[in-house]
């Protein structure tokens, strides 16, 4: 597919629960593996959970391989170069906090999703955990207002400044908070450049083309390329905090389409995911 | 005695000798034997006992042949530390039968408590040690083996550094002299030196029995430190969980004595204190602080202490003052301090950042943090905080006036109102800080410690900044004086100077001479130009902390704001020039 797809309103919905489907499946995925963390595993061994959960489900292609950070590695600290990334040998040990980033590709439908825990309890990671509740709702607002997507990017800025905590999205590819993701065809082979889906980076790539020529971007970033409202489309958004060697961030698709309706103008895909059930018990 | 009501006395005999042991507090509470040191007597102790006497069961005993116990006859073989151990057991005995002491040390004190500590026959006698100012002589010992084994430069150096510190170990081995020097006019000046050197406030301290105390306590050297130096035991393991007060600047102990000292002690707290040999007199609040911290931690089972950020064996405990402490370098220096196990008051005007600031601190490390809502320009507001503090939370031991508003525009856009504004907050919020707080520091008489921010502006000149840099001008001259007039009383003062830090002063700041929408404009382009420069606040606040480590004057911080600093002495015609250019905004 690729390209700008304004989804038509009917089919969007069985589009929709596609995509839902799945996203659903990778934070099943997520807190599987999380309960199965214990003190000593590795951050490889539990990327190879999180892939070897998804594969026994179908799962072929991804967006990108799943990624898990523990420790200060939650908050990216020292990162400097993008392989960083990859997960590393680094040992989980009781009160650490822990990310589970994965986005797999399921009958043609992409999900990317982060998943941010602690093994036994961590105050600074709950609290910051409870903190991103007040960016999902920002963020969700200022796109409904159809604010530019870089003024948004520096509200959020600014709300985790006022909380004490730093941008850590920042480290990512472009600085990214969010970027766009797409339905991706479904090949017999699947292969990966540097853990990312080569099927999903053309899409991407795709998207960039169509976008430098229209002006907006699919990547949304600090950057001037991002000072266009929001285009319609899924956007994987992926707010992520950091305080002095803790991170935490949740990642879910945010759908944004042409409607002039307020709240269909804009919506998270789903609302039944784990972050939120924990922020609704909690309130 | 300057001890409270309700001491209880009562003697204790054995190995020949009677033992005059004093008691203060509750019998049902935990146990804490204080051992004093050499020349001294138990009323060392009385200042701080004191103050551990409402949590505590505390119990002094004058050594054998100090203050009113009596001497072993002969004296010579009378003090050897298995005799100071049965003495220590029969005390121990006597006051807390059923139940192990915990037992605090200082000079001679804390030598013979380390032996207590380290032979077998205490073992389930002894909870916890707090040491200061006095080494096990057997781990001395095979410090000094070590040293002489593998003579590196490093190893010599430090090996003749201790070694010129001990003077007045091979001055005591001489015989009979000592006896008369103390006996004599070094019993009768004694505590005039205590004063003028060792900075120990004078009173009913030291006490009449100094020169008998002084002349029997030779042998505490002459029966141990050769025979330990020479064959030190190779057992000397700690079987109770350690606290180490290291005084830096003990004029008789290098703190490298204690380096390795895991080795022998498998739970080892280490503290640290900017003050001289005698801080049981000079630092009682600090010592009964931690003292009844590290009694308290093990009683409950735990060992040690919760923070282990940078410099926790410095903080630890101490109450620290943060003033615009709602972002940017007052948050990130009250996280530093909060990670250093200090307890924080974050002060700004904004109630709920300074809310947030406590918050998060308590989650990393903070025994305690408080906010308070204060504007620091409103004289009466800052006279009631300081009232409020000392009444709830203490006097406190390190203040950090940080709080300050950007300015920037020509001289003759300024108007007198922004002149006031920006002197009220970044100069008298300042002056009032160090005023009242200040105040309180230096009448308790215990040291501390006080930073004021200032800023490269301070020394750079510019064309662009004329109130603020004459504010922040102001403010590092304070900081210089003040350092001067406090530097008696143990009380160091820092200017730090950070040059362009990524803080939100940049979006809060006040552009004169031009209309809200233009202002607005250069705000955000400010902020961006900040933001690409990403120097982060918590690099500030690191130097915050080693600045009061290492009790500096001024402290460039950015490497911008060094450059400016050396210029300004070596070559302020260039910053003359650089001083005319119009910042590019």
């Amino acid at each position: 597919m690729g390209g700008t797809t304004t989804v038509p309103a009917a089919g969007l919905r069985t589009e929709l629960r596609g995509f839902r489907e799945v996203q659903r499946l990778a934070y099943d995925c997520a807190e599987a593996v999380a309960a199965r963390l214990e003190p000593g595993v590795t951050e490889r061994e539990a990327a190879r959970m999180q892939r070897a959960w998804l594969r026994e489900r179908g799962v072929r292609d991804w967006f990108h391989l799943p990624f898990a950070w523990f420790g200060d590695r939650t908050a990216f600290a020292g990162f400097r170069v993008p392989l960083q990334f990859f997960p590393t040998n680094r040992r989980l040990e009781p009160g650490m906090p822990f990310i589970l980033d994965m986005a797999p590709v399921h009958r043609g439908f992409t999900a990317d999703i982060g998943y941010s825990g602690a093994l036994g309890p961590n105050p600074v990671q709950q609290r910051l955990a409870a903190d991103l509740a007040a960016h999902r709702e920002l963020i969700l607002r200022e796109v409904r207002e159809r604010r530019p997507l870089r003024e948004i990017y520096e509200d959020v800025d600014r709300l985790m400044v006022r909380q004490g905590c730093a941008n850590r999205h920042r480290a990512y590819p472009f600085g990214v908070i969010a970027h766009k993701v797409d339905r991706v065809r479904e090949r017999r082979l699947s292969p990966r450049l540097f853990g990312f889906g080569t099927q999903s980076l053309k899409g991407l790539a795709g998207d960039a083309l169509h976008g430098h020529r229209e002006g907006w971007s699919p990547l949304w970033s600090p950057y001037r390329f991002s000072d266009h409202p929001p285009h319609p489309g899924l956007w994987a958004v992926e707010p992520h905090l950091g305080f002095r060697g803790t991170g935490a961030k949740f990642e879910e698709i945010l759908v944004v389409t042409d409607s002039a309706d307020p709240e269909e103008s804009a919506f998270w895909l789903d609302d039944d995911l784990p972050h939120v059930r924990r922020w609704t018990e909690g309130t | 005695m300057t001890v409270p009501d309700g001491v209880r006395e009562r003697w204790v005999r054995t190995g020949g000798v009677e033992l005059c042991v004093a008691e203060l507090g509750d019998p049902r509470r935990p146990t804490v034997v204080l051992v004093h040191g050499y020349p001294d007597s138990k009323e060392v102790w009385s200042e701080v006992a004191a103050r551990l006497a409402d949590a505590f069961h505390v119990v002094l005993y004058d050594v054998r042949g100090h203050g009113r116990s009596t001497a072993p006859s002969p004296l010579r073989g009378g003090f050897t530390l298995e005799k100071l151990t049965d003495d220590f057991l029969a005390v121990a005995d006597a006051v807390s039968p059923d139940r192990p002491v915990h037992l605090v040390g200082h000079d001679w004190g804390s030598v013979q408590s380390w032996e207590f500590v380290t032979v077998k026959r205490t073992e389930g006698r002894i909870a916890s040690f707090t040491s200061m100012s006095g080494p096990s002589l057997d781990h001395f010992g095979h410090w000094i083996n070590k040293r002489l084994r593998r003579p590196t430069p490093r190893r010599v150096g430090q090996l003749l550094g201790q070694g010129a510190k001990s003077w007045y170990v091979y001055l005591l081995h001489t015989p009979v002299l000592p006896e008369l020097a103390w006996r004599g006019p070094l019993g009768r000046r004694w505590p005039g030196i205590l004063e003028r050197v060792e900075k120990v406030p004078g009173g009913d301290y030291p006490t009449s029995s100094l020169p008998s105390d002084a002349a029997h306590g030779a042998w505490l050297y002459r029966d141990n430190v050769r025979p330990r130096l020479r064959r030190p035991r190779e057992d000397a393991y700690a079987h109770a969980p350690v606290q180490l007060v290291t005084p830096l600047g003990d004029a008789f102990l290098s703190e490298r004595l204690y380096d390795g000292l895991e080795l022998w002690v498998p739970h080892l707290t280490r503290r640290t204190l900017p003050a001289k040999h005698w801080v049981p007199r000079t630092r009682p609040d600090r010592l009964a602080d931690w003292i009844t911290e590290f009694v308290t931690a093990t009683e409950d089972g735990r060992s040690g202490t919760a923070a282990n950020g940078k410099h926790a064996d410095r903080f630890g405990g101490q109450l620290v003052l943060v003033t615009g402490a709602g972002n940017g370098i007052g948050r990130a220096t009250a996280f530093a301090f909060a990670e250093a196990g200090a307890r924080v008051v974050a002060v700004d005007r904004d109630a709920e950042a300074a809310a947030r600031t406590a918050e998060l601190s308590r989650l990393i490390g903070a025994p305690d943090a408080w906010a308070e809502a204060v504007d620091v320009s409103d004289e009466q507001a800052m006279e009631k905080l300081a009232a409020r503090v000392a009444a709830e939370y203490g006097v406190v031991d390190v203040l950090v006036n940080n709080a300050g508003i950007g300015l920037s525009g020509s001289f003759f856009d300024t108007t007198p109102e922004d002149w006031k504004k920006v002197l009220d907050v970044n100069l008298w919020g300042v002056i009032h800080g160090c005023r009242l707080f200040g105040r309180q520091m230096a009448e308790r008489g215990q040291g501390g410690h006080i930073v004021n921010t200032a800023s490269a502006a301070a020394f750079q000149p510019s064309r662009a900044l004329p109130a603020y840099g004459t504010s922040k001008a102001a403010v590092l001259m304070l900081s210089e004086c003040l350092r001067a007039e406090l530097a008696d009383q143990g009380i160091g003062v820092t200017a730090i100077c950070p040059g362009l830090v990524n803080t939100n002063i940049t979006s809060t700041a006040h552009f004169v001479g031009m209309d809200a929408e233009e202002e607005k404009r250069r705000q955000q382009r400010t902020a961006r130009l900040y933001g690409a420069r990403n120097y982060p606040p918590e690099k500030v606040a690191d130097a915050v902390l080693e600045a009061v480590v290492h009790n500096r004057a001024v402290v460039p911080v950015t490497p911008e704001a060094r450059g400016a600093h050396l210029m300004s002495r070596f070559a302020p015609r260039v910053l003359r020039r650089l001083a005319r250019v119009n910042p590019p905004l």
